[in-house]
């Protein structure tokens, strides 16, 4: 296998909450203790319910925050915020909203040139005009759209422009934040597709962030399964997929919309809602919600266990 | 891949140049076009009141005093709309005053914008602790009655025009700091902020280049009633003494040198108050349809 294009260790992200003008502020656990690899050509899919620290992972990944603790090493050289400034083209982002992550006020052409204008200075206007027009064709969109305001524009062609914008600094790593979320069932497959095309074409490693099931089915190669911001489940996807060890890997799974409406279906309903994540509970954090709880799990926490497939549970399926 | 989804209507028409897209869209509004001509109309002659205004304003014509316009008994074409207490023609007087007018509120605007923007876009990115001391600040200067503040402020600066511009910029100043950070906080929160960062911008492109020109829409409609209030408030000044001194042909002025006469000659009185009804009322159109063009998201596809 190829060198891996990021490598994240023990990534963790704390913030603190001061509610009142005189209560001590406290820690929200967004992320713990994640690890990772990326490879190129490959994709990433890391999901679970909301509020498990997806958003928080694409925000340390994408170098929008630092972590509190644990490193991120971008094509072997580590991402410390000294750092940054050289490794934006590495890492780049496409988000969940179409509508709000276009500029209203530039042009296509300013959009998807102004990634160039920031970190590459020297370069001349035409040679950005010319490498912007040439990715308008790579993300399936026409040169006549060069000129026009991103509201002219439907959801499906301004994920195109988000994912046109991304790839403007040839990026190694692209971090997709639930990118066909927001768009129709039927969109979502065409900007799906796209984003599978522009993979084989430009040997990107994806980190798709989602809550959709059947879109990482559709996407991924390798599943990392979050809960309260830990990982509590990771392997590839056929592995996940097809015999999923962690109980809540289990119940997300369940969970997936079926094609067959006849068919046989063990949904599993998970019973209380997720603990807030000020708490910090010392045995497994999903302990509250697991049908198979015992004392063990309310008091410590298990790691992930396994060789390939690892999940982190004392009693996996 | 699938041209499908991008397909529409073929089009082979040449993107209209910015301005002409701007006045397509200004057009729709009506009551905009008639306050843009009407303001055009009023610099015009602003820039042009000596050549056009039939006498120097300051010319007293003793035998004429409080000579009523042409069109009332007792008028004459010699002086079109009369004449004020000391002879001097109105019509004249209010062609050199529109000079001011301006004057006064293309200065104040101009002072007000550029320092409450600035201020704004600080305090919006600015911690906590820097944006709440500058809205406090900024509330503070609101909590006096403008009118007051800018009484004082002139007090203490001595009457003249130029300082009760000054007291005027600076009690207009927090509107648009208010404004600029209200919509600066509320762009900020937004996904094309965080990928511009992510593409490695620096905090001054943020401000100006990604942030600002989104905030615009109603820092320019600010401006322009604004424009108005300086005006309005410069009169108040010089109605109350503290701004133009006599015998500056200033509206303000005007009226407050009139006031005397409000029963016997109405036309003193009336014509400067006029002049600035009707310049606010077309700046404040104008304002309005000036919104609606710049605003992107009014635009048709």
């Amino acid at each position: 296998m190829t060198a891996p294009v990021a490598v994240a260790s023990g990534l963790t992200r704390h913030y603190s909450v001061k509610e009142g003008l005189f209560s001590k502020p406290q820690t929200v656990r967004a992320l713990s203790d994640l690890d990772f690899t990326l490879h190129p050509g490959k994709t990433l899919a890391v999901v679970g319910e909301s509020g498990c620290g997806k958003s928080t992972l694409a925000r340390l990944v994408t170098m929008i925050e630092p972590p509190t603790s644990g490193a991120l090493e971008l094509g072997g050289k580590p991402a410390t915020p000294d750092r940054w400034a050289d490794l934006r083209g590495a890492v780049q982002i496409v988000f969940q909203d179409p509508y709000g992550s276009l500029n209203p006020r530039q042009r296509i052409g300013q959009i998807l040139s102004e990634p160039l204008k920031i970190n590459r200075p020297d370069m001349k206007a035409a040679d950005r005009e010319a490498r912007a027009r040439e990715m308008l064709e790579l993300v399936g969109l026409r040169p006549e759209h060069y000129d026009r305001y991103p509201h002219m524009f439907s959801g499906g062609q301004r994920q195109r422009i988000a994912i046109g914008r991304a790839l403007m600094m040839n990026p190694a790593v692209l971090v997709l934040d639930e990118p066909v979320s927001a768009l129709d069932v039927s969109i979502q497959s065409a900007i799906l597709n796209l984003l599978l095309d522009l993979q084989e074409k430009l040997d990107l490693a994806y980190l798709f962030i989602s809550h959709d099931l059947s879109v990482v089915r559709h996407i991924a190669d390798d599943i990392i399964v979050m809960y309260l911001g830990r990982a509590i489940e990771t392997g590839t996807k056929a592995q996940v997929f097809a015999h999923p060890m962690h109980p809540y890997a289990k119940a997300l799974l369940s969970a997936t919309p079926q094609a067959d409406p006849g068919g046989k279906r063990n949904r599993i309903k998970l019973e209380g809602e997720l603990p807030s994540p000020l708490a910090d509970l010392p045995g497994c954090p999903f302990a509250p919600r697991c049908w198979k709880t015992q004392d063990k799990c309310r008091t410590d926490r298990p790691p992930l266990m396994g060789d390939t497939h690892r999940a982190a549970c004392w009693f996996p399926e | 891949m699938d041209h499908a989804l991008s397909e529409e209507v073929v089009e082979q028409v040449a993107r209209p140049g910015r301005l002409r897209e701007f006045w397509f869209y200004f057009r729709e509004n009506r009551g905009a076009v008639f306050g843009l001509w009407v303001f055009a109309a009023f610099v015009f002659i602003a820039i042009f009141a000596p050549l056009i205004a039939p006498y120097d304003p300051a010319i007293q014509f003793r035998a004429h005093a409080l000579q009523p316009p042409v069109w009332q008994e007792g008028g004459s074409w010699q002086f079109v709309l009369g004449t004020d207490p000391l002879g001097r023609d109105m019509l004249s007087r209010l062609l050199n005053g529109a000079r001011y007018s301006f004057y006064v509120g293309i200065v104040v605007v101009t002072v007000a914008a550029s320092g409450g923007i600035l201020i704004g876009l600080l305090a919006g990115f600015a911690p906590r602790w820097l944006d709440a001391l500058i809205m406090r600040l900024m509330d503070i200067i609101l909590a006096f009655p403008s009118l007051l503040l800018a009484l004082v402020l002139v007090a203490i600066l001595g009457p003249s025009l130029t300082n009760a511009m000054i007291a005027i910029a600076i009690v207009l100043q927090p509107h648009y700091v208010r404004l600029t950070r209200a919509s600066v906080l509320g762009e900020l929160g937004k996904d094309y902020v965080t990928s511009a960062r992510v593409a490695g911008a620096g905090l001054w492109r943020l401000m100006f280049v990604t942030v600002l020109p989104n905030c615009l829409a109603p820092i320019i409609v600010q401006a322009a009633l604004s424009f108005s209030t300086a005006i309005l408030d410069a009169a108040a000044l010089g109605f109350l003494g503290m701004g133009a001194q006599p015998p500056t042909p200033e509206w303000g002025t005007m009226l407050a040198e009139a006031r005397e006469f409000i029963l016997r000659a109405w036309w003193v009185v009336t014509l400067p108050g006029l002049a600035i009804l009707v310049t606010v009322l077309a700046i404040n159109l104008m304002g309005d349809g000036l919104r609606d063009a710049f605003d992107p998201k009014l635009k048709r596809s």
